[in-house]
């Protein structure tokens, strides 16, 4: 039981690590241009489509992480110059129908390219098995993963929280109009948001893809939890979007590891089959509308 | 007033085409078509039903399919216990959706703007996860319809009479959507979107009038379900994904949001398209996202800006 809570905790680490990827780049562009980019998962389906490809064609992983940073960054700015700019001072529902077109144009154009069948993307031979860890075994290429994810996340937080752009950042999080009557020029710092989310959604989809599937649809499941997790931290704020994503990813790996186990144990058999999955795949968004109505603006509002 | 009558004639002359219709397809022969003008009426009504949310509400509601999948799931799970009557499984969709909103509706409508557009999101993905993780509701693979609900005295069975029951039904919303705007109740509303606070401050119950809007739309969501799931031949999961949300809020947005005719529009448009791209494409998707795009650069009113229709909803 302790292994089995140990190894599941590292998954969410895991998870949650990723989830933070998507989301911190999510929260920045709803936060500073409140705008709605229902398309953002689709930036996480391209990357991982990438790197896959870029994978299979050299034969290195690492030129498929890089290939697939590089390609989406290019695409997030060429998408951010073109379009997105049109949007910003457009209502909400215009945002989501453009970029819900958006997905729809990215999962035609990723079929087109590679077809309907699910691209495989090996993770590096040496990553390949497990990791002796204090007595207990755990794959080496989710470790590899976590530590990535702290280290990206470690270095968003200095970028955001000791740097000049970091600040620009969070002024233009707090206020918007203040920010560029003082000079920032929230225009420019908004391309290179875009850019650095679309490069990290790049990351987490090549980094995922080896443990989901790389397919056509990848991303609209995951942009949900990554809105959820932006919803609960506080829209705009980076500190919000890591404590969001990791209570996302341990509520959800957590949840549905033990409640079926747990469920078992105080009721029936036949009753925990039923409520268990249905009860954990829902926990998170229980625990959001429970955030939304004692906490309507998150966890961490950025909003001044 | 003229235009007013002028609209009534136009009305009274498309509803008789839209009768006319099924009819002169069977005369020549292309009676699959019906099948697809019928799709088009049963999602003319449920975007016409979220459009009275958004539009006429001014609620940005993110999880219409939530009450739209009830609408199927409630008829499937009844026929699967043997009751085919669509006149006790019907208005038991729609008590059941109604029940479902004023709950979500009661959480939700503390929060605005973004937040009441994703925490509506987050019910209605509780919802699906409910539903594909229960045994008896078919999981992932929904569930099937042993035949047409049985409306005595017509028989769903025939493509004919299922689209006649749907184009009944869509005229009986968008009449009484009109006589709504006319109404106190309308007036209220109308009020609302304009300014909330000041609708407070004269006394009227916000939450509530605005609780009631959004039972109203997912009731009648409900019931375009009822007759998706007779058309499709299943209740699936598909029904209940944000993704089914997304497309409605889209076929309300192209359509025009606030504009009576706006969900009935964007959802003959947005089938249309789909249905002329598929047969040239394997892609379709592809080029609706880019004729989406357009209309959102060139077309901020949707297409019942376009056409200039002017039955704005005060």
């Amino acid at each position: 039981m302790a292994q089995l809570i140990l190894e599941q905790t590292l998954n969410g680490l895991q998870f949650g690590l990723m989830l933070f990827l998507l989301a911190a780049g999510l929260t920045l562009v709803f936060g500073i241009m409140d705008m709605i980019n229902l398309s953002h998962g689709s930036l996480y389906m391209g990357g991982a489509y990438l790197g896959a490809a870029a994978a299979q064609a050299s034969g290195s992983f690492l030129i498929g992480i890089v290939g697939a940073i590089l390609g989406m960054a290019a695409v997030g700015l060429v998408l951010e110059l073109t379009l997105l700019r049109q949007l910003y001072k457009r209502d909400h529902l215009s945002q989501v129908l453009a970029t819900f077109a958006l997905i729809l144009i990215a999962n035609d154009a990723v079929r087109m390219i590679w077809g309907p069948q699910p691209l495989m993307l090996n993770p590096p031979a040496a990553l390949s098995g497990p990791l002796e860890l204090f007595g207990f075994s755990y794959p080496a290429y989710r470790l590899l993963i976590i530590g990535v994810g702290l280290g990206v996340a470690g270095l968003l937080y200095w970028l955001i929280g000791h740097t000049r752009a970091g600040m620009w950042v969070r002024a233009g999080a707090a206020n918007r109009e203040m920010a560029e009557a003082l000079g920032v020029n929230v225009r420019r710092l908004f391309t290179g948001i875009f850019v650095l989310g679309a490069a990290l959604c790049a990351l987490a989809g090549v980094l995922l893809g080896p443990l989901l599937a790389v397919q056509v649809g990848m991303g609209e499941s995951i942009l949900i939890l990554a809105f959820v997790v932006i919803v609960i931290g506080g829209i705009g704020s980076i500190r919000g979007a890591l404590v969001g994503s990791l209570l996302v990813g341990m509520v959800d790996t957590l949840g549905r590891a033990l409640l079926p186990t747990l469920l078992r144990s105080t009721t029936t058999p036949e009753i925990a089959g039923h409520l268990g999955p249905a009860l954990a795949s829902i926990m998170i968004y229980l625990l959001m509308a429970a955030v939304l109505f004692w906490r309507p603006q998150g966890l961490f509002p950025a909003r001044a | 007033m003229k235009a007013s009558r002028r609209e009534s004639s136009l009305e009274m002359v498309l509803l008789g085409a839209a009768l006319f219709l099924p009819f002169a397809l069977q005369a020549i022969g292309e009676d699959y078509y019906i099948g697809l003008a019928t799709r088009m009426l049963i999602f003319a009504l449920a975007a016409t039903s979220l459009n009275f949310i958004v539009g006429y509400g001014g609620m940005v509601a993110f999880g219409h399919a939530a009450f739209f999948g009830i609408g199927a799931y409630v008829v499937a799970l009844l026929m699967e216990q043997g009751i085919a009557s669509a006149w006790i499984a019907w208005p038991l969709a729609l008590v059941t959706a109604t029940l479902a909103a004023l709950a979500i509706g009661a959480v939700s409508l503390r929060t605005r703007g973004v937040y009441f557009i994703m925490i509506t999101l987050a019910f209605a993905q509780m919802i699906y996860y409910i539903v594909i993780s229960l045994k008896f509701a078919g999981g992932d693979d929904g569930l099937p319809l042993a035949q047409r609900s049985a409306l005595v005295p017509f028989d769903l069975a025939s493509d004919t009479v299922l689209y006649c029951v749907s184009l009944a039904l869509l005229a009986a919303s968008l009449l009484a959507l009109k006589r709504l705007a006319a109404s106190r109740y309308g007036h209220a509303l109308a009020g609302l979107r304009q300014n909330e606070m000041r609708m407070e401050a004269l006394g009227y119950p916000v939450r509530r009038l605005k609780l009631v809007c959004f039972a109203a739309g997912a009731a009648l969501a409900s019931l375009a379900g009822a007759l998706f799931a007779n058309q499709n031949g299943m209740a699936s999961p598909a029904q209940l994904y944000w993704t089914q949300s997304g497309m409605l809020l889209v076929m309300v947005i192209l359509g025009g949001v606030g504009k009576r005719y706006g969900g009935v529009l964007g959802a003959v448009a947005l089938l249309g398209i789909e249905e002329i791209l598929a047969r040239i494409t394997e892609h379709s998707h592809f080029y609706v996202g880019i004729a989406l795009l357009a209309v959102v650069l060139f077309a901020p009113q949707g297409l019942a800006g376009l056409f200039g229709l002017r039955a704005r909803t005060r």
